[in-house]
């Protein structure tokens, strides 16, 4: 082990309830591309922010170039040569790009001197960037070079990229690719963590595989099929959904020329979003993270009001109507955010069943509510969705993600919609859960309702979705039978590399 | 009514002097805000500082050191909100009023047995022939220090926001504080530090009432200055020199309107008495009617409580 | 080191038992705080909270506490409403006044009528419709141009207060009062006076409007929509929009709601145990009730617990004042201390205290 540049044995970690990492092992050479492989809540970010110094092992022992190595906050793990870029963007939206970068530097120089060496790196590495802009008002991507530009600004040993993909287009991707080859070739170790299996075989030279908190194994991933490692990981054989295909019926949903400005003033505004849905059928809609989806969602279940005529359910226009009078017509939706959103955190499961169940399951008369529907409505939940939960009395930000989701889900398919719009189902959701979810919208389409499909996870788009669009800044791409698509269509229908260019090696 | 005894110079000069508990306490508050703290306790701070500072200085028989008392004291009880809101993760607009009815009676407490005495008197700098000059010697140069002190406490913390990196790392705190903790800032610290400041400044308001305004001690004597000193950070935009502006019309109309009653206006002192708060309800609608991007200088994580679960 | 651990679920057990455990942390160290003033602790404690009801003098003071506690708790079963939504309406002190002058400037229009039957409900209208106006203007202010309601309703408390005194001094004076301010005593106008309905009980029409609104909150909270949608956007703002929700609707009515009961408790009290309005009619009630408020845990229940007990603080403390000499301003401090203790206990509710490793950063 004399060589390795980070080698981690025996750590352990425990919070009330879970273990989330139990006697992980691995080491990372410099220049080498090292995966760290898992599903959801396998236990890869409490891993990753015990070596960033964010949290501290309750047992065994860390060395960086052979020291041990103990950081007890982030700036002394940034001291010592370790950065990292965070699948939620460490990130200010109200201050400028500079200011975001002096922040995660130890001894930032002056501002315009910090600015002058922004602008340089960027362009070394392909990844142009304005100092002075505020974050906010920038793409996911672009977000997602400050952070890159922030980090290799510190020269680190060791660079740790949690999820760097999750907000890319396939030709970002590339480019992105690039950009760590030619760390490599400079002799930067990478931590490189994700979930996607076929960009993992395409970057990486090693990688260690966790699974509930422990390693169950590592592989050279250039040596491994993808379903070697699914398997490892996942630690069963994976059902893929299936669907009888049939004939899409009338059209159900249109959208014609939706135009929406968004509530928040760093959100995308909806710009002519014309769309079909027809009963039976399901449509997807890709694209990066914050190009439209929320306000897309919003404007569906009527969060946020539109022209009455640009928004018709069976040709009735609906535009105008508030969220609870769409779901009396049958327009249902599941918004992304399950905590706070699609469910109130601290309410019980029967209170949250009320949430968007009161009127279609009749739960309220004269303005008062039928606590005894409601309760036999989230034991139905929970029982037909296989949701984990001693009963419909617990809050719900005592399930899990993958539990709660398939309440969330759930309580929308049982009322029995015409038209289901989804945003980000299976978002941070373990993978049989994922399967699940997917295999109940599949077969809510069968029997016969308009399903749309938002989702930044193309993989799963390309499983359920009859027909393929892509959101991008707000404009919703032509839509096309998503058979037979390539890579490269869908990449450009998200918008293609927007302005990035590839690294000037 | 004689509207030829008011004199404009000696109104602008004297407006200064009641701008400035407003001053102080608007720009601590800022500065708490700034952090992502909205602490409501400033009219208990004030009052709090007031009956310190005044009874420190009755006992010493020193102005100064009252007004330090008075510091301390405010940002003492500031601390009760800071342990409260930061440790105990209690809600803060509750936590901010209980700060104010606890600071109320603490005062009165406190205060029982200087009803009725006069402080030591502070004087004005001393700027020599300045103070002879025409217009302006009236105006800028026949003030007691603190109104300076004031004036370069709003200088001070615009420069500290601006161009400090502490100042960077406060206003990241006060953005978001998840995006804070990820990069190693110890968001609670801050925090505590921008609580205290603020009650240090509150403390300061409260006792340049009790000692030089008005100058003796009564019970509820802020009198709502506290709360307009909130409001005020919000008319501002978040942004110091505009807490001056804010704070200067509000001594403005406070000036005007004890002219105009003295001047026996034939309207009842009622209503000029309540002027200042009807003024400062209109200007807070008219801040707050016409927000688009303005709103973006409000603090993102304002009032909402923090706990690092990893 | 101690650090916090989010539950899964807020505790039940700790839910109701905070509060108890606040008045006893309070009890301690209020002794304290009479101890430093020079007084037995233990004799201060046992005047304020043992004597008024069990003491020699209890059947005087017991009726007392439903006079001091009606409009506590009427003003705080309002705005628990708001608090729970998130709507901080802090200036029921304002509406209370309000209340208080149109209720008076009704009575007073019709004097010396003597038709009861008629007088007194249109006093308890304008009384509520008073606070219900006042209310509006942060409430519009609110909805229409997104201006923050806890400044604009606090404000508004130094403007009615103003009104008052003009109110006392100018058009609502007694004429027969050889100039003194203050109105006509409503006491001594049989048409217009909220009695005692029961001798020496305290039981007047304020004390039954209390617990109407009592049991009215209970209903409204756990068996109406409009209640749900209240906690719920207390809870989760977004997740309320989604259930269709409107805020602004919400806004208006708990604004009103809380403005309405307020006028109500003032209208009750001048026409009542104040009899007059005058330049010193309020006396803080619409301040004690955020800390009844947040002490009855913005339970309908609780907060009549809560308002009973702030009241025995307020009637002991009049005592203790009498008997021992402790200043009023050392009740008033004890009540502010007794919201901070129950705000830093409810952290137990919906944390579990952990005494062990620490976490880095």
């Amino acid at each position: 082990m004399g060589d390795s540049l980070l080698t981690v044995e025996g750590l352990r970690k425990a919070y009330p309830g879970v273990v989330a990492n139990d006697d992980v092992s691995f080491s990372v050479k410099p220049g080498e591309v090292h995966a760290l492989l898992g599903e959801n809540g396998a236990g890869k970010s409490t891993l990753v922010k015990m070596i960033y110094g964010l949290v501290r092992p309750d047992a065994g022992r860390m060395t960086f170039e052979g020291v041990p190595y103990e950081p007890s906050s982030p700036h002394e793990a940034r001291g010592t040569g370790v950065a990292m870029v965070f699948q939620h963007f460490s990130l200010f939206e109200a201050l400028n790009v500079a200011e975001n970068v002096a922040l995660g530097m130890e001894n930032p120089p002056k501002q315009r001197q910090l600015s002058r060496q922004i602008r340089e790196v960027s362009e070394t590495y392909g990844l142009p960037l304005d100092p002075d802009r505020l974050v906010g008002d920038l793409s996911a991507g672009e977000r997602q070079r400050v952070e890159i530009i922030r980090c290799l600004l510190q020269d680190p040993k060791l660079l740790i990229m949690d999820e760097p993909t999750s907000v890319l287009t396939p030709q970002e991707v590339e480019i992105l690719f690039e950009t760590l080859n030619k760390l490599r070739a400079e002799g930067t170790a990478l931590l490189y963590i994700s979930h996607k299996l076929e960009e993992i075989r395409a970057l990486c030279d090693s990688a260690t595989i966790l699974r509930l908190g422990k390693v169950v194994g590592t592989c050279d991933p250039r040596a491994s099929s993808a379903r070697q490692m699914a398997e490892m990981m996942v630690g069963q054989e994976l059902h893929t959904p299936s669907r009888e295909m049939k004939e899409p019926g009338e059209i159900v949903l249109d959208l014609a020329a939706l135009s929406v400005k968004s509530a928040n003033p760093f959100g995308t505004s909806l710009k002519n979003v014309t769309l079909q849905v027809r009963a039976g059928e399901v449509l997807g809609i890709g694209g990066v993270a914050g190009n439209g989806q929320d306000e897309l969602l919003a404007a569906l279940s009527g969060e946020t009001p539109a022209p009455s005529d640009a928004v018709k359910l069976n040709g009735q226009e609906i535009g105008h109507l508030g969220p609870n009078a769409r779901r009396a017509l049958g327009l249902l939706a599941a918004p992304e955010e399950r905590l706070g959103h699609a469910a109130a955190p601290d309410m019980s499961l029967t209170e949250n069943a009320l949430l968007t169940g009161a009127i279609r399951e009749d739960m309220v008369s004269n303005g008062f509510l039928n606590w005894g529907k409601a309760r036999s409505f989230a034991e139905s939940i929970i029982r037909e969705f296989d949701v984990r939960t001693p009963g419909p009395g617990n809050a719900a930000r005592a399930l899990s993600g993958g539990n709660l989701q398939k309440f969330v889900i759930g309580r929308e398919i049982l009322q029995r919609p015409v038209a289901l719009v989804v945003n980000q189902p299976t978002w941070g959701v373990d993978a049989s859960a994922a399967a699940q979810i997917r295999q109940a919208l599949l077969d809510l389409a069968a029997a016969g309702c308009a399903v749309i499909c938002i989702s930044q996870d193309l993989d799963e788009l390309m499983e359920i979705s009859d027909r393929f669009a892509a959101l991008n800044e707000g404009r919703l791409s032509a839509p096309k039978p998503a058979k037979g698509l390539t890579v490269d269509e869908i990449g450009l229908m998200m918008g293609g590399a927007h302005d990035l260019e590839v690294a000037h090696v | 009514m004689d509207l030829s005894s008011i004199n404009p110079l000696v109104l602008i000069a004297s407006l200064m002097v009641a701008s400035t508990p407003i001053l102080l306490a608007a720009i601590g508050e800022l500065v708490v805000e700034k952090s992502g703290v909205l602490n409501l306790g400033v009219e208990g701070m004030m009052i709090v500082g007031a009956i310190c500072g005044f009874a420190v200085a009755v006992e010493s028989g020193s102005p100064a050191l009252g007004f330090i008392g008075a510091a301390l004291g405010g940002a003492a009880l500031s601390m009760l909100f800071g342990i409260l809101t930061q440790y105990f993760l209690s809600n803060q607009v509750a936590t901010g009023l209980a700060l104010t009815l606890f600071g109320l009676g603490l005062s009165a407490l406190i205060g029982q047995g200087y009803i009725g005495i006069k402080p030591p008197a502070t004087g004005d700098v001393n700027f020599g022939p300045l103070a002879d000059l025409p217009v302006l010697g009236t105006i800028l140069f026949r003030h007691d220090l603190m109104v300076y002190i004031s004036l370069g406490l709003i200088a001070g913390v615009w420069a500290f926001l601006k161009y400090s990196r502490a100042g960077l790392i406060l206003r990241a705190v006060g953005e978001s504080h998840d995006a804070a903790h990820a990069l190693g800032y110890n968001v609670r610290t801050v925090r505590l530090m921008a609580i205290g400041f603020g009650g240090a400044c509150a403390g300061l308001g409260g006792a340049y009432l009790s000692l030089i305004r008005v100058p003796q001690w009564t019970e509820g004597m802020t009198a709502g200055a506290g709360w307009i000193a909130l409001a005020i950070v919000v008319f501002a935009s978040w942004r110091p020199w505009r807490v001056l502006v804010g704070a200067y019309l509000f001594g403005g109309v406070t000036v005007l309107q004890l002219n105009l009653q003295a001047a026996g206006l034939d309207v009842p002192v009622q209503y000029l008495s309540m002027s200042p708060y009807i003024i400062t309800i209109l200007v807070l609608v008219i801040i707050s009617s016409n927000r688009g991007r303005a709103s973006l200088a409000a603090p993102a994580a304002l009032g909402r409580v923090f706990h690092a679960s990893s | 080191m101690i650090r916090l651990e989010k539950r899964p679920q807020p505790s039940q057990f700790w839910t109701a038992f905070t509060p108890v455990l606040a008045v006893m942390l309070t009890m301690v160290a209020g002794g304290i705080l009479f101890a430093i003033l020079g007084k037995d602790p233990f004799v201060a404690i046992k005047t304020i909270f043992w004597d008024p009801i069990l003491g020699d003098f209890a059947f005087y003071y017991r009726s007392q506490l439903l006079v001091k506690g009606a409009p506590l708790i009427l003003i705080a079963i309002g705005l628990s409403l708001g608090f729970r939504a998130g709507i901080w309406n802090i200036g029921a002190e304002g509406q209370y006044i309000i209340g208080a002058i149109c209720g008076a400037a009704v009575g007073l229009a019709f004097y010396p009528m003597e038709a009861r039957w008629l007088i007194f409900p249109l006093m308890i209208l304008a009384g509520a419709l008073g606070g219900f106006l006042w209310a509006m203007i942060p409430a519009i202010l609110k909805t229409r141009f997104n201006t923050n309601e806890i400044l604009v309703s606090l404000l508004l408390v130094y403007v009615a207060e103003q009104i008052l005194a003009s109110m006392a001094l100018g058009p609502l004076r007694n004429p027969e009062g050889s100039g003194f301010p203050g109105s006509r005593n409503l006491r001594q106008y049989e048409a217009a006076s909220n009695q005692e309905l029961i001798a020496n009980s305290g039981v007047h029409w304020g004390v039954i409007a209390a617990f109407i609104a009592v049991i009215l909150a209970y209903v409204l909270l756990n068996r109406h929509m409009l209640g749900f949608q209240i906690r719920l956007t207390g809870q989760s703002p977004r997740a309320a929009r989604f259930a269709g929700v409107r805020p602004n609707l919400l806004v208006v009515f708990c604004l009103g709601a809380s403005g309405a009961l307020a006028g109500l408790a003032g209208m009750f009290e001048v026409a009542g145990p104040a009899g007059q309005i005058s330049i010193d009619f309020n006396v803080g009630y619409g301040f004690t009730a955020i800390i009844v408020a947040f002490l009855g845990r913005l339970h309908p229940v609780g907060i009549l617990l809560a308002g009973l007990l702030m009241a025995l603080t307020y009637i002991g403390g009049e005592a203790a004042q009498a008997t021992l000499g402790l200043p009023a301003a050392a009740i008033q401090a004890f009540q502010g201390m007794l919201l901070f203790f129950l705000l830093a206990v409810d952290v137990l509710s919906n944390y579990r205290v952990r005494i062990g490793t620490t976490e880095a950063a």
